[in-house]
């Protein structure tokens, strides 16, 4: 089931439009709140619920997730670095997680258009645009050696049969 | 020109008393219309439909000294500065057109019953405070309207469309604009200060008179929120949200600054 907002607790600062990968919170015309205009689409990736500054967004889990309607909720501390889940089941049990926020800073990615358009002979290489650069991986790509492959066993057991047909 | 009574000015040609009803009749809009906003959309009963879930949430009973606390914590972080936004220039520009609207429309009512006509001298202040804050109105306004609404800053529209949404906004920056436009125009005795005030008058009562389709109440409900909002979290019920974590450095990951959105 997808997010909702709470309108009474929203102030509108759109911080759920940016984020949504699937483009579907906006704003309402009407009330300048936040809003889920496309429910089917949304995939519960939870993004703008922890993205919200005012926790006014709130998911009706799926059954497999959220068993039996229990309530999630989460707290973003960006300045201590964590992230906080409390699940609340109807039955009155209540689980409680703390993990430390693992996204990259805002703004400390550098995006495509910063570096030096790729010279067209890299168009031969096996590397895509910006590698090594792009991944962080100092020296170079690691590369494996064809020789140093393991054969499939039914690869090997098609070559054995082929010789001795020959 | 700052230091000049602009109804005092016009009570040559408007009688003080015309005035004095139109203020009043602006005021009683404002009143009606937050009633009428509260039945209709059932704002009141949801919020204490709330509450009373909320209580029933609470882990603890907070005292009275911390209820004080909390009150005029809310009062000096969210209700005075604003502090909900956490984007800095939304923040200040809502303090900007907040409080240059509670002067504009102090200075306001002041100037038009206490000072209506020329023969009582008004103090220099007065108009000065009417000035300051029509501008402040349209600096923060004009600087949210075109630069930091969400609609263009996050939706990527075009700052020039216009939609229901912004009936309360658009209507009180073309108050204050038109209201700087006239007082100017009639000071310098300009002969569209007529137009100016005519623009000024329907702009105003747009304004007022629109309290029940417009987001004009949330000065009355966003407050009102803050303190629920403070007061939940104080008890412990929190909404559901999980508590404020205690020790993160145990998480292996230092504290930091820095936002991740």
């Amino acid at each position: 089931m997808p997010t909702f907002v709470y309108m009474t607790a929203c102030d509108g600062c759109g911080h759920c439009v940016d984020i949504c990968p699937s483009d579907i919170m906006h704003i309402d015309p009407v009330t300048r709140r936040a809003v889920n205009i496309e429910p089917n689409f949304c995939w519960e990736c939870y993004s703008c619920v922890k993205a919200c500054p005012q926790n006014a967004i709130d998911d009706r889990g799926y059954s497999d997730f959220a068993p039996m309607n229990h309530k999630v909720r989460v707290l973003r501390e960006p300045e201590k670095g964590t992230i906080s889940w409390r699940l609340k089941f109807r039955d009155g049990r209540e689980k409680n997680f703390v993990s430390p926020i693992r996204t990259t800073e805002w703004g400390t990615i550098k995006c495509a258009s910063e570096y030096e358009a790729p010279d067209a002979s890299g168009i031969d290489g096996q590397e895509l645009a910006h590698e090594p650069d792009y991944l962080k991986a100092e020296g170079g790509l690691r590369r494996i050696s064809t020789k140093q492959f393991k054969k499939h066993p039914i690869a090997k057991k098609s070559d054995s049969s082929l010789k001795a047909a020959e | 020109m700052f230091e000049i009574n602009p109804f005092a000015e016009l009570a040559v040609t408007v009688p003080a008393g015309i005035m004095q009803g139109f203020v009043t009749v602006m005021i009683a809009l404002v009143a009606g219309g937050t009633i009428f906003d509260i039945i209709h959309k059932g704002s009141a009963k949801y919020f204490f439909q709330r509450w009373s879930r909320e209580k029933g949430l609470k882990q603890r009973d907070p005292g009275f000294d911390e209820k004080i606390a909390s009150v005029a914590k809310t009062t000096a972080h969210d209700v005075l500065t604003s502090g909900e936004f956490c984007n800095f220039k939304r923040r200040l520009a809502h303090l900007l057109t907040m409080y240059g609207f509670i002067a504009y429309a102090v200075a306001t009512a002041v100037m038009v019953f206490s000072y209506p006509t020329k023969d009582i001298a008004t103090p220099a202040y007065w108009p000065q405070i009417w000035w300051l804050g029509s501008a402040m109105v349209c600096a923060g306004g004009y600087w949210f309207w075109f630069f930091i609404r969400v609609d263009v800053a996050a939706e990527g529209n075009s700052p020039f469309r216009v939609m229901r949404a912004d009936l309360f906004v658009v209507s009180l920056i073309l108050s204050t604009t038109f209201a700087l436009i006239w007082a100017y125009s009639q000071a310098v005795g300009a002969s569209y200060s007529f137009v100016a005030l005519a623009l000024y008058l329907i702009a105003t009562a747009v304004l007022f008179g629109s309290v029940p389709w417009s987001k004009f109440s949330h000065m009355f409900f966003k407050p009102a929120a803050a303190y629920q909002k403070n007061l939940a979290h104080l008890n412990g019920g929190r909404n559901h949200l999980p508590a404020p974590v205690d020790k993160p450095a145990t998480l292996g990951k230092p504290e930091r600054h820095g936002h991740n959105y």
